[in-house]
């Protein structure tokens, strides 16, 4: 019989290992287009025109992704039903991105170069984001991209509809130090947009008086959250910034809840549980935690009636509307607006109608206008609570939309940051 | 002082949850020399069950008390299963078996995401294992921690008692030590290790119900955690249980103090290196199993 002892077995361990590291590292990005500088062709003939939809639609980021691409869906066929877009029908080419990066590089330019899309919809994570950026911008064709990210970019290819930094998370800060609380905790997953915005914070934090007692970073997907729990609460912080992602949220809360901690003594400000997540992660363990969105289910007005109803009569009572949802949904009325301006699919003619300025929509959140300069758009910070339905119900709000400043130009405590 | 004990505690935890993990591979692994890589997906396939199960049943607390012998059984037929149609046939050839259950694995975790979707799933804990136990009242320990730290102990005092005690565990025992003669005794090694292989993978499957406790249930979940699992086991020696119970232990207390005093990662990498060394000094792991065989 063969036997495997000492070194042996442990140099097999560390092949072990190593096949464990190979597979969860993945490809690195590359956009491995072949594009004319010439910049796309769109493909105007006929009575349709078409969109590219590009969302996970399997893998770790499909739970959220499908949302969008489904609000996405929504705003098309409501389009359609009005009459289209100059004339012409919309027609959607929906593409998977997987949840890998390369895949969404690939999918983009398969778009682009083969199907002509006048326009991209999609994306969620900032890594898919950076991997499509440079297919974009070589192809030059455009990108609606719907969720709130870490700022510090601006490519004159991809109009952002989701917050900046400025719209979500510093609103959060302005908020936590209303409410008197002087020292923070930061805990989040191990990657750029946690790092960024604990950065962005940390600058916030320095500049009003605030204390950050602990930092801490979980690796992405990571369920392991007991010495956390009890780091943070030795720390004694007046509030934890939680800016983890996916299901660590769920262990993390679960831990958060054993340590004895609760939302009167240590309020939870987190950026990234909409509704659709406080339904994955369970309400009990929710319930009274903060959260920094631009729109809820239950923001009031018309508009986001008139969203709710239709997307629930389409997907399903159950179902609920989220901020990255509400964003997607946005960002096709937006090109339609910016479309009917120009008077031409042609992006170039596209880009300038938005750069001069007035595109607004009445959106379900409220009124967005698009930021010409930034690509980004106004939006109005809602911070709110979770209520024990497990609905977000929101205890605050900027009043007025805010300007869009993704490299915090306005701030003079963040110079130096970008 | 709390803060220090209240650490302990939750090295004493993470230690139990490794000693779950660890103790079904210290069967197959340390007993009968198979690395078998779709162990993490075994204990998955134990997460599932509870999920299934909550589903038919409903009660959090009924459905998890069933769920333990039914995931047992679930996981031990797969190990079963993948024992008979592949390991048999690699038996002496293990890099040949590394790589044939690594693709097992990767088969596993994809029929995972078509049955069940490929989003996390959670579920209900018991409302009696979701509060905490208030031993001071600065000091509180988790309920659903205390709980797998009784399964872990139960499962070693069952799994001793089995090896030691009973006729099933002497043929085991007999036939790790040596096989050869073990079946020129008139013993069916074929049978014997086909039941070590459903006493172990059984384990996982138990080890994956008190997962559930802690996070989601997900495809990758068994990946994340079959490496520090096997680490367990060859630190401790192979074939030793007492090894692989003061290992995982050890393991879990060294890491949550250290990373109670620096970061995760840090920690992570810290025990790695103490892992090397470690093993630079004893390569055949803590205890080491005295028997006449060349090998």
């Amino acid at each position: 019989m063969f036997r495997i002892r000492g070194r042996r077995s442990a140099t097999i361990v560390a092949t072990v290992a190593a096949l464990a590291a190979l597979t969860a590292c993945g490809a690195k990005t590359d956009d491995s287009s072949s594009a004319s500088a010439a910049g796309a062709t769109i493909d105007t003939s006929g009575s349709s025109i078409k969109v590219g939809l590009l969302n996970s639609l399997s893998g770790t980021m499909a739970i959220s992704e499908v949302t969008v691409r489904d609000s996405l869906k929504l705003a098309i066929e409501e389009i359609n039903a009005g009459g289209g877009v100059l004339g012409k029908q919309i027609e959607p080419v929906s593409e998977d991105g997987a949840s890998d990066w390369p895949t969404f590089a690939e999918k983009s330019q398969k778009l682009i170069s083969q199907d002509k899309v006048a326009a991209v919809f999609g994306c969620w994570t900032s890594a898919s984001r950076k991997a499509v950026k440079p297919v974009f911008e070589k192809n030059k064709s455009l990108l609606f991209y719907p969720v709130q990210y870490e700022g510090l970019e601006q490519s004159p290819y991809i109009f952002y509809t989701g917050a900046t930094t400025n719209q979500q998370i510093v609103p959060g800060l302005d908020y936590l130090k209303a409410q008197g609380k002087t020292s923070l905790y930061l805990v989040g997953s191990d990657y750029v947009f946690p790092r960024t915005a604990n950065k962005i914070i940390k600058a916030y934090a320095e500049a009003n008086g605030m204390k950050v007692l602990g930092e801490d970073y979980a690796p992405l997907g990571s369920t392991e959250f007991s010495t956390i729990a009890n780091k943070v609460k030795a720390a004694g912080a007046s509030a934890i910034f939680n800016t983890l992602n996916g299901d660590s949220n769920v262990a993390f809360f679960k831990e958060y809840k054993s340590a004895g901690l609760t939302a009167e003594k240590m309020p939870v400000v987190s950026v990234s549980i909409a509704e659709e997540e406080v339904k994955s992660i369970g309400t009990q363990y929710l319930a009274g935690q903060l959260t920094a969105w631009n729109y809820y289910q239950t923001t009031e007005g018309a508009a986001n009636e008139k969203f709710v109803k239709a997307y629930k009569a389409k997907y399903g009572a159950d179902k609920p509307t989220s901020d990255p949802m509400e964003a997607a949904y946005t960002s096709v009325y937006l090109w339609k607006a910016m479309v009917e301006k120009a008077g031409s699919f042609d992006v170039e003619k596209v880009k300038a109608a938005a750069a001069a300025g007035g595109i607004t929509y009445d959106a379900p959140e409220g009124k967005v206008t698009v930021d010409g300069p930034t690509q980004h758009i106004y939006k109005t910070a809602r911070i709110g609570k979770v209520g024990d339905d497990g609905l977000i119900k929101e205890v605050w709000n900027s009043g007025e939309p805010i300007k869009p400043d993704p490299y915090l130009k306005g701030y003079s405590w963040a110079t130096g940051l970008s | 002082m709390t803060l220090v004990l209240s650490q302990l505690f939750t090295g004493i935890s993470i230690g139990a949850v490794l000693l779950l993990i660890a103790l079904g591979l210290s069967l197959t692994f340390g007993q009968m020399n198979v690395i078998n890589m779709a162990h993490g997906e075994l204990i998955m396939a134990g997460a599932y069950t509870v999920y299934m199960l909550q589903k038919v049943i409903g009660g959090a607390g009924f459905s998890l008390l069933v769920a333990l012998p039914v995931a047992f059984v679930v996981a031990g037929l797969m190990g079963v299963l993948i024992e008979v149609l592949l390991i048999r046939r690699l038996y002496a050839r293990p890099l040949d078996t590394l790589l044939v259950t690594w693709g097992v694995s990767l088969l596993l975790q994809q029929a995972a995401r078509d049955l069940f979707g490929a989003p996390n799933v959670q579920t209900r804990a018991p409302s009696a294992l979701t509060g905490s136990i208030h031993l001071t009242d600065d000091l509180a320990i988790s309920s659903s921690r205390v709980f797998i730290l009784a399964l872990a102990l139960i499962a070693v005092a069952a799994v001793t008692v089995v090896l030691k005690t009973t006729p099933l565990g002497r043929r085991i025992r007999a036939v790790m030590q040596n096989r050869d003669l073990a079946a020129v005794s008139g013993l069916a090694t074929g049978r014997v290790d086909r039941l070590t292989f459903f006493i172990g993978s059984g384990l996982a499957g138990i080890a994956g119900v008190a997962l559930t406790l802690i996070g989601p249930i997900g495809p990758t979940m068994g990946t994340n955690i079959i490496v520090n699992a096997f680490l367990v086991v060859v630190v401790g020696g192979i074939g030793q249980l007492k090894g692989t119970v003061i290992v995982a232990f050890v393991l879990g207390i060294v890491q949550s103090m250290v990373e109670y005093t620096t970061t995760v990662s840090v920690a992570s990498v810290i025990v790695f290196v103490v892992i090397v060394a470690f093993l630079q000094w004893r390569p055949q792991g803590l205890f080491t199993l005295r028997t006449r065989s060349l090998a």
